[in-house]
Formats: C-alpha cells, structure tokens, sequence
C-alpha cells in the first residue's frame, strides 16, 4: 500500500519552518488533490495547504500549533485506502511511499501542487468535517490559560466553532471564573506511572502530560524588543539559538541553581598521559582532560543518583543510564552531544568518543539521539581560559560541572618526606557544580566534588 | 522617476494597457470589518474561478480591533465595557500576526489577487507589499523603510503601516494592509500591536506635520501597488 506524503510545503525561498494552525480534515476523511486540508502560519502570512493527491487522509503526524521544519512530514494520504475504514496505517508502511512532494522539495524549493479549483471546506455549511471545527490553538490557549472549558462555551463561528471572540466574550462575562470554581473539586489525574517507574509510589499530582507541559512553559519564554538605530544589524535567530535561548530562559525559571567550587591538580592525570601517550598514538588516539573528567565523573555518578536524576512533577527519577553531556561551541551557537552509557567505557573510549561527537557536530552531522538523553552536563569554558564559570542547569537534569583553564599555580603542600610546608608549581583548575537545590543539597553538592577531586587527583593507571 | 515608475504612469493613462493583466480598484468608503471579512472571501472564491480580475479594495473601517492568528489576547488592553464605550469591536481575522487596530483616518488595503511565479513566495509577497507601500511614501514625501525580522513598513523607529495576509488555496491573497494617514493614534494604546512594545505607531500626517487628502494616498498606494505587481490599473 503506497501512501503518498504530505510535506510542509516550501512556501518561499526564505521559510524555513512553518506552524500547523489547523487541519481541514480529520483522518479517514476523502481527500480531493488541490483541495485545501490545512492551514498553516508563518510570520505574519496563513496559508492553506492543499492536498497534493487525491485519497484518503490516513494519518496526522504534527498536530495544531507545532512549528515543523518545511519538508517534516505533516500527514499521509492513502490514493487507495477508502475512506475512514482504517485511519491510522502503522507508520512502518511508509517507506515504500510516492512522496510526489516530498520530491519536490528534495529537487528545488517548491512543494505546492498547482492551484486548488476547490472551494475550502471551512465555508461549507453542513457537510463540515470535525476537524474543522475544533477550537484554532488560540483558541485552546486561551481555554487553557483561564481554565475554560470549551464545552461550555457557545460557538458562533461556522458550524457551531468556539472563535476567539466567543472564548474572549465568556471570559468577560464572567461564566469561566464559576465554572472554574466549580470544577476545583478533585479531578481524576491522568496516570503518571510511566514518567518515574523507580519511583516506589508515585505522587497523583502531575496534571498535564510532560511534553504539553514543556510546550506550555516553551510558549510562554517572549523575548522584549528593543528599539533599533540607524545603522544596526538585525537578523532572525537561527534554530541552534532560539532554542537555546528559550532552553536557558525555561532551565533557569525552573531549577534551584546554586553554585560550588573545587579546585583539581591535575599532575596524577598528567602523569597518566604521558604514559599511555605513545600507544594511544599507535591507536590514532586522542584523550583530552574533557575526557578523563567525563570518565572520573560517570564513576562518581554511580555514588551519587541524585546528581544523576531530576525531579519530575511530584517524584524523583534516579536515572539507571549514566550519560555524560559535552558541550560544544560551535562558534557561534552551542550544541550538547551525549556519550550514552559513559560509565561502561574505558578512559581511552571516552577520549575517542568525544572526538567523534565534537568533530560531527561542528560539521553538523550529529543524528537526533546523539543529543538527546544527557543525564549530566559538563562543559568547559576553560578552553578559552576562562578561570570558572557558572553555568545553566539543563532541564531535565539535576546538574552541570563547569572546568576551568588549567594553569600552573603555586601551591603549598606538605612535602611527603619532611612532612613541612612546601611550595611547588603544579597544573591547576577551578570546577564548578551548578545543582538544582530541589534535589541536590549543598553537602551533597560538596561530597560529590570532594570525591571526583579524589578520583582525578589519585587517577587510577588502568582507567 | 524609474523606468518602472514610468511604465506604471503609463499604465494609468491606458498607454501599454493590453500589455498587463488588469487591478481593478475598488474604494469602498468605511466599511464594517465583518462585512469586509464576508467580502473578501466571496472575491477570494471569485479569484481562483478566474471569475473576476486582480482587486484592490481601499476602504477604512469604524474602530475595530482584530486578531491575527498569532494574537496573544493579552495584547488586547482593555475590557469589553471600556470597547464599547469607546465604539470599539473585537473581531478574529484569519490574517496572519498579531493584534492591530483600525479605524478612521487609516487606509486599510485588501489586495485579491492571484499570485504567479515568481511571486508565489510569502515572504516575497510581505516584502511586495511593505515595497509598495514604501514606494507610496516615498511619492507622498515621507521616507519609510522596512525593518529586518518585523514585518511592516516603518518611519524612523515608528511603525506607520502594519501588514496581515492570508492567502488561499491557488495563491489568492486577502487581507493585507493598514497604513496610519490621519489615524486617531491614542487608539493604540488600547493594544499592543502585532506583540511589539516599544516602538510608536505614526501615522502619514504626525510624519509629514500636515493634512494629506485621503483620495491622494489612495491614488499612490494604488499606483505603486499596480506597479509592484506589474498590473494596469482599471
């Protein structure tokens, strides 16, 4: 069974994303090719998106208000399937599929199919299909910022639709704050087993599906304008920076950051290189200090879950995986590959992997799942010689340990023969644990660092 | 004046008028926003049959606010009695972007028109739009540009025409534009237009520090409208 692809259109050389605002038609509905079956938003243009075959809609894949790059896939259309037998065809029946679009767009900018001779099926009276008149994501928005429940709302718009103004309207007259009222009685939760299945008893209280509740907080990260002079530059963000902005902004809002500070000698692990430098050499091997701290920290990390975990609504997750996140400037922008598993590699592995992951991501290559999954950040300002830094937590995870420049210091220790004060010249750096003070406390936060400052300084020959 | 300035004057006299399809022009006076909604989507339905020519309505309507599909309500500043004492509706558009406002004293512009390659690009179709407007301007003595990422046309650091398109199925555009000529510009301060919050709104007349016919404004925003698109006005 081929299903033909429905791409989000290249509606111009200069979009590069496009958000779904509405869907026309509702999976297992007949499709006419040109005929409109979406609408979609972007700046300060909505367009309708018409059908690039003619068949059965057998699947939705990005739902109203997602912001999707032009060519993801919005919806599938089955040319043979009749209609509403069985919507939703299993995804796996794809890849023998004649994306006729999706070619168009892999082949030069435009996707959109020729111009529609059909009338859109939003000004049809009766025959309307459901999904055109379920609430516009404003609309639900608004429902959902002021606890309204659409059902109580009476629609004006076409085929009985709830409009902005009908939601505006019975928010001002007052219905909304009652009913809210009334429904403030316990309400069933929806299970939240899945989220933290280490949790022995999972809290009741976790109301809104994680994802819709990241997208709520996302939607709600606006960045003030300023004004601008004559002679300045403005460009939009790119993808890498607006997501980090609105990642930093939300990580920020959410965790509990406090700060500490270790100071690390690095002569054990210099002596370790030097060591193993020549067969790492025969090896084609490199292992930078990233590599030994990220190798010490995964080990530390079995001894601490919490640093290793996050709150999630009302539980703890203690994560079974130790994935060590390393930050990468990517000059400009700044990007987080993941070296799954961390704890089960070798020094050696570790140094390769980072390699790897670093060098793919300044060429852009890095697959989706090699920046997901992060359990514990580290990133390394001292790169640049920065002497500390106090970075971000990311969301999702309980902390990040920040390197410093390694410098030679003069330091006093107790001379190991004489057992008086010395002062020696020794390869220093400052580290820095940002923790969410939800789930890590200071003494946690201390014990942690005292015992990877223990691993690095005493770095096992075999590691 | 440019060559393609010229051709478009021409254009108006009817001197190369077999060489380019046609924009009718349609001045409808003040017009309620929700019956120039109905309007436009009967042309926009007459458009794509080929039923009728490129249009350009220009009318003006009562106060009235309007939500963009991207409005955030919160944008709207002011309650429901304060609207009707002030003689203000609230109404969803179907536009693309934020909250605006119209009302008398500003040229409102909903160009029907069935758009073809090359111009089949909604960017492309936004910067058409802000171009011609600044074309316009720049023939009524104000110099106005665009600002990168904001969609619009701007004086100094001041707004002076928002833009809001839809377009439709077969590249048939609706909505379009709001250019301040002699707006009451207190009225903006029951909004936050298009979510931008500071930087003024201008109108034509605070610009220029007189009184410009309304009719006149219509005759360049026409003008360079036809010329932009490369159409004879008719």
């Amino acid at each position: 069974m081929a299903r033909i692809e429905v791409p989000m259109p290249q509606m111009g050389e200069s979009i590069a994303e496009g958000t779904v605002l509405k869907w026309l038609k509702a999976v297992g509905q007949p499709v006419e090719r040109d005929e409109p079956i979406l609408e979609i938003s972007t700046d300060k243009v909505d367009a309708e998106i018409p059908a690039p075959a003619s068949g059965t809609l057998v699947a939705i894949e990005v739902q109203e208000g997602e912001t999707v790059e032009v060519g993801t896939i919005v919806a599938y259309i089955d040319p043979e399937a009749p209609p509403s037998s069985n919507g939703g065809a299993p995804a796996g029946e794809a890849e023998e599929a004649a994306p006729v679009a999706a070619k168009a767009v892999a082949n030069g900018k435009r996707a959109v199919p020729e111009p529609a001779e059909t009338e859109a099926p939003v000004d049809q009276g009766p025959a309307q299909p459901v999904a055109a008149t379920a609430p516009t994501p404003v609309v639900r928005r608004i429902a959902e910022e002021h606890g309204v429940d659409l059902a109580q709302v009476e629609g004006k718009g076409h085929a009985g639709r709830v409009t902005k103004q009908d939601i505006l309207a019975y928010i001002e007259s007052g219905k909304a704050a009652e009913a809210a009222a009334e429904r403030t009685a316990p309400t069933p939760s929806p299970p939240v087993a899945a989220l933290a299945p280490l949790a022995p008893e999972p809290a009741k209280a976790a109301p809104p599906a994680p994802s819709d509740f990241w997208k709520a907080f996302y939607g709600q990260v606006q960045h003030p304008e300023f004004p601008m002079c004559e002679g300045d530059r403005v460009e939009p963000m790119d993808k890498i920076r607006r997501l980090t902005a609105e990642h930093m902004v939300v990580a920020r809002r959410i965790a509990a950051h406090v700060h500490s500070f270790i100071e690390i000698d690095f002569t054990a692990i210099d002596q370790v290189r030097k060591e193993n430098k020549k067969a790492w050499e025969e090896q084609g091997a490199r292992v930078s200090y990233t590599a030994f701290v990220a190798w010490a920290v995964a080990r530390v990390l079995r001894e601490f879950p919490h640093l290793n975990g996050t709150i999630s609504g009302e539980n703890i997750i203690y994560r079974e995986s130790v994935n060590v996140g390393i930050a990468v400037d990517l000059d400009p922008g700044l990007i987080v590959p993941v070296v799954r598993d961390t704890d089960h590699l070798s020094l050696l592995g570790v140094g390769m992997k980072i390699i790897d992951l670093a060098e793919r991501a300044r060429s852009r290559q890095l697959a989706p799942e090699e920046i997901q999954g992060t359990t514990f950040t580290i990133t390394n300002p001292g790169v640049l010689g920065t002497v500390v830094g106090m970075p971000i937590i990311p969301k999702g995870t309980s902390a990040i340990l920040g390197t410093g420049a390694i410098e030679k210091r003069v330091v006093v220790i107790d001379d190991p023969v004489t057992g008086t004060d010395e002062m020696v010249i020794r390869k220093r750096a400052l580290f820095s644990l940002g923790h969410d003070h939800r789930l890590v406390d200071g003494a946690d936060s201390a014990r942690f660092l005292s015992r990877l400052k223990q691993v690095l300084e005493e770095f096992p020959a075999d590691a | 004046m440019s060559a393609v300035a010229g051709l478009a004057q021409a254009a108006r006299r009817g001197a190369v008028a077999t060489a380019l399809p046609a924009l009718v022009v349609r001045r409808l006076g003040r017009v309620d926003y929700r019956e120039a909604l109905v309007l436009q989507e009967e042309l926009v339905a007459a458009r794509r049959s080929a039923r009728i020519p490129d249009t350009l309505l220009l009318l003006e309507h009562p106060h009235a606010i309007t939500l963009g599909s991207a409005a955030d309500p919160a944008h709207v500043l002011i309650g429901q009695e304060e609207r009707t004492a002030l003689g203000i509706t609230l109404h969803d558009s179907g536009r693309g972007g934020g909250v605006t406002y119209h009302g008398p004293g500003q040229l409102v512009g909903y160009p029907v028109l069935a758009l073809e390659e090359p111009r089949r690009d909604l960017h492309r179709y936004l910067r058409d739009l802000e171009g011609a407007l600044i074309d316009a301007l720049a023939g009524l003595g104000v110099k106005a540009e665009r600002a990168v990422g904001l969609t619009g046309v701007w004086t100094a650091c001041s707004k002076v025409a928002a833009i809001g398109v839809r377009v439709s199925s077969g590249w048939i555009t609706s909505h379009g534009f709001a250019l301040n000529v002699a707006t009451d510009l207190s009225f903006f301060g029951t909004i936050v237009p298009c979510g931008i919050t500071d930087r003024p709104v201008t109108s034509l007349e605070r610009e220029l520090g007189r009184a410009v016919p309304m009719v006149e404004v219509e005759e360049r925003v026409a003008g360079a409208l036809a010329t932009r698109f490369g159409r004879r006005l008719a």
